[in-house]
């Protein structure tokens, strides 16, 4: 396979020659359902930050399409292992987005109990959605190894592992696909390459041509694909998970896309993005471009634009609300799951606080904002 | 003499020995244009240009390994970790490589540079942007350990740590960056990295700390003052190597000792405390060591106001030296 040719599918004006899809109307419009719901969990997560109502959270804004395209072509069954950008993953796999703002909130709902920041979600249903780590690349080689374990185990199911190009760096990145590579495991490598870690851009990250060559040196094929063209990420990841469950082993896939927003709500893009680059990649807007896509193939009309936005905007504030309205995770969620059973150390521990907070009353909250 | 936050200081300290010292260069992630997710390096590229402060790729085990390098020839590097959180993917560098070289090499290979890294909590960064780790490190003999709580002492100690000839790793208290302020001479000077500081003197108790705990156990002994008990409050600074003559003599002068971290206890550098004053003046107690610390746990999110030790805590550990 080639590793420098971009595959695309879509044309900017909607455009599809010579390319049929697999994907049934009512999934075609679920895909671009999930993209305006990214947005709109997006924008109020936005305004509650501001508001100073939630710490912190990750825009997604341009990188829509790498998400629900990639996606689309796993399986509930199988295992995702995302980025922190990576919201549309778990919305396109119906993840309510109630369980999502209980994490965002951090409160007693949240499936961690309030104890990660807002963004590092952790979900088991209705597709496992491994737990999310701030350190970059760590959860790589756990992708690795549990597509290993589902092929000792006989089982029919692949891992999808997304990271950024920053990712690539990271010492996980060289353990996993290496790994991987000498396995022959069923997992595919989604190198979300944004175009900035933060604030450094690609061509400080490698000095290699792209991402997607890396893969020739682990033995796996790689592929690029344009990050901004649904349909495309779909194609190169459904290959890639078809060939994973053949037996054939690993993927790399770099999907060139571009970060619209900044790293997160506490920084600012304008300091190191140059405008022109944002305008450009403005254009190429991975959300209108599928839905031009859907209207020439008669699917997209105004209407359902109203219909869809009314919907997920709806549906995200409402979540929002009852999220907002969810009690703070009980003091005892600071000393559970450490271990399986309680060590007489931690329960001492707990017991005291408990006491202290009778005898001399809460702790007063803090009011740091989040710097990253 | 202007008036700096710890996080100025820190800022002042780079570029006043950068401009004194041309083998001084720092570099890190996200350091250079974006000046740091703290903005601790702001400015630096636009003052000494891209060859000595930049951005690397996105691998802390890279940053330190070539800042050994560097080190080991002739540059004075300061490498940054973003978080104090992510600096284990370099822990076999900095305990194995930097920490070991000039014993490794009878002395003809050294790595004189200074890792600079926000700890702490306070900033509702949950898991992975609040630990204090400084007892994996205080652990590695060929080390120091560096915490500053004042602006003057940001300043002084980051130069003394970049001038020293052995690796330093320089741990700030995120949680102070901005709430505290304090003078800073514009010249570079030094603060000795062997000597404790005594922050506050008081008859009836004293009470050890360091970095972010620093402000809290002086709001508690405040409020013990109110109450009658007068605490001899210290700042430790440099914990690796510690100034043991110093600890001692601070204990023995009130015979009642408390010891505050936010970082776990098990193991915590606060039994190291314990067992030196146990070991060398126990005569002199009055009453058991007590420890305010973060607990054996994780550090959570939501509730990280409830792990962290406050006013609260240590006030009630300094009244119940008195009980025993």
């Amino acid at each position: 396979m080639d590793t420098t040719e971009l595959l695309k599918v879509i044309e900017p004006d909607g455009a599809t020659p010579g390319f049929d899809t697999d994907l049934s109307d009512a999934e075609l419009v679920h895909c671009y359902r999930t993209m305006l719901a990214v947005r709109a969990f997006d924008d109020v997560c936005m305004k509650l930050q501001r508001a100073g109502r939630i710490g912190f959270s990750i825009p997604n804004k341009g990188i829509e399409a790498t998400q629900v395209g990639a996606a689309s072509a796993i399986d509930k069954t199988d295992f995702l292992f995302p980025s922190y950008r990576d919201f549309g993953m778990a919305l396109y796999h119906r993840v309510p987005p109630v369980e999502m703002m209980h994490n965002m909130f951090g409160n007693e709902l949240d499936s961690a109990h309030g104890r990660q920041m807002p963004v590092h979600f952790s979900f088991v249903d209705p597709i496992r959605l491994y737990s999310i780590s701030s350190p970059i690349g760590t959860h790589i080689p756990h992708a690795v190894g549990a597509a290993h374990a589902f092929r000792l185990k006989g089982e029919d199911r692949v891992c999808l592992v997304s990271f950024g190009d920053g990712g690539t760096s990271s010492l996980g990145f060289h353990s996993g696909l290496n790994f991987a590579g000498v396995w022959k495991a069923p997992v595919v490598f989604l190198c979300q390459n944004n175009g900035w870690a933060i604030s450094c851009p690609s061509e400080e990250q490698t000095a290699s041509e792209g991402y997607a060559i890396k893969a020739k040196a682990y033995g796996m094929p790689g592929i690029v694909v344009d990050g901004n063209d649904l349909l495309a990420v779909r194609q190169a990841t459904s290959d890639a998970v078809a060939r994973a469950r053949r037996g054939e082993g690993p993927t790399l896939i770099e999907a060139r896309t571009f970060r619209m927003g900044g790293h997160s709500t506490s920084d600012d893009p304008t300091r190191y993005v140059p405008a022109e680059l944002l305008e450009e990649w403005g254009r190429k807007d991975p959300v209108t471009r599928f839905q031009r896509y859907l209207e020439k193939e008669g699917i997209w009309t105004a209407k359902l634009e109203e219909q869809l936005t009314a919907e997920v905007s709806a549906e995200i504030n409402a979540a929002a609300k009852v999220a907002e309205g969810t009690g703070q995770p009980g003091l005892e969620t600071i000393f559970s799951d450490v271990y399986a059973d309680l060590p007489t150390h931690l329960r001492k521990q707990g017991e005291f606080l408990f006491d202290l907070t009778a005898r001399r009353g809460d702790a007063a909250a803090g009011d740091g904002a989040f710097p990253l | 003499m202007p008036t700096l936050t710890l996080l100025q200081a820190v800022n002042d300290g780079l570029k006043s020995v950068m401009r004194t010292d041309p083998d001084v260069l720092v570099f890190g992630e996200d350091v250079g244009l974006k000046g740091g997710v703290f903005l601790a390096t702001e400015g630096l590229t636009n003052e000494f240009g891209k060859e000595r402060c930049f951005d690397t790729p996105l691998s802390e085990d890279g940053i330190i390994g070539t800042a050994i390098g560097m080190a080991m020839n002739g540059l004075r590097p300061v490498a940054e970790i973003q978080f104090q959180d992510f600096i284990f993917p370099a822990f076999d560098q900095i305990v194995s490589e930097a920490a070991k070289l000039r014993y490794r090499s009878g002395g003809q290979y050294t790595a004189p540079m200074v890792i600079r890294t926000p700890y702490g909590g306070g900033i509702r960064g949950g898991l992975y942007h609040s630990q204090s780790g400084e007892a994996y490190f205080a652990h590695t003999a060929g080390l120091k350990v560096v915490i500053p709580s004042t602006p003057h002492d940001a300043k002084g100690l980051l130069i003394a740590s970049i001038q020293d000839p052995d690796p330093v790793l320089f741990m700030e208290p995120k949680a102070l960056y901005r709430s505290v302020k304090g003078e800073v001479p514009e010249d570079v000077y030094t603060v000795d990295l062997s000597t404790l500081r005594r922050v506050r003197e008081g008859k009836d108790v004293t009470i050890f700390c360091y970095g972010a705990m620093v402000p809290v156990v002086e709001k508690a002994a405040t409020q013990a003052a109110a109450k009658g008990i007068e605490c001899t409050v210290v700042d430790l600074r440099t914990l690796l190597p510690l100034d043991e003559d110093g600890v001692l003599e601070a204990a023995k002068s009130t015979g009642r000792v408390v010891v505050v971290h936010e970082a776990p206890r098990f193991c915590g550098y606060g039994a190291e405390i314990s067992a030196l004053i146990a070991e060398r003046c126990i005569e002199y107690m009055e009453a058991p060591v007590k420890r305010v610390t973060g607990f054996d746990t994780p550090f959570p999110n939501t509730l990280e106001h409830h792990y962290l030790p406050d006013d609260r805590r240590v006030l009630d550990a300094i009244e119940q030296t008195f009980e025993f």
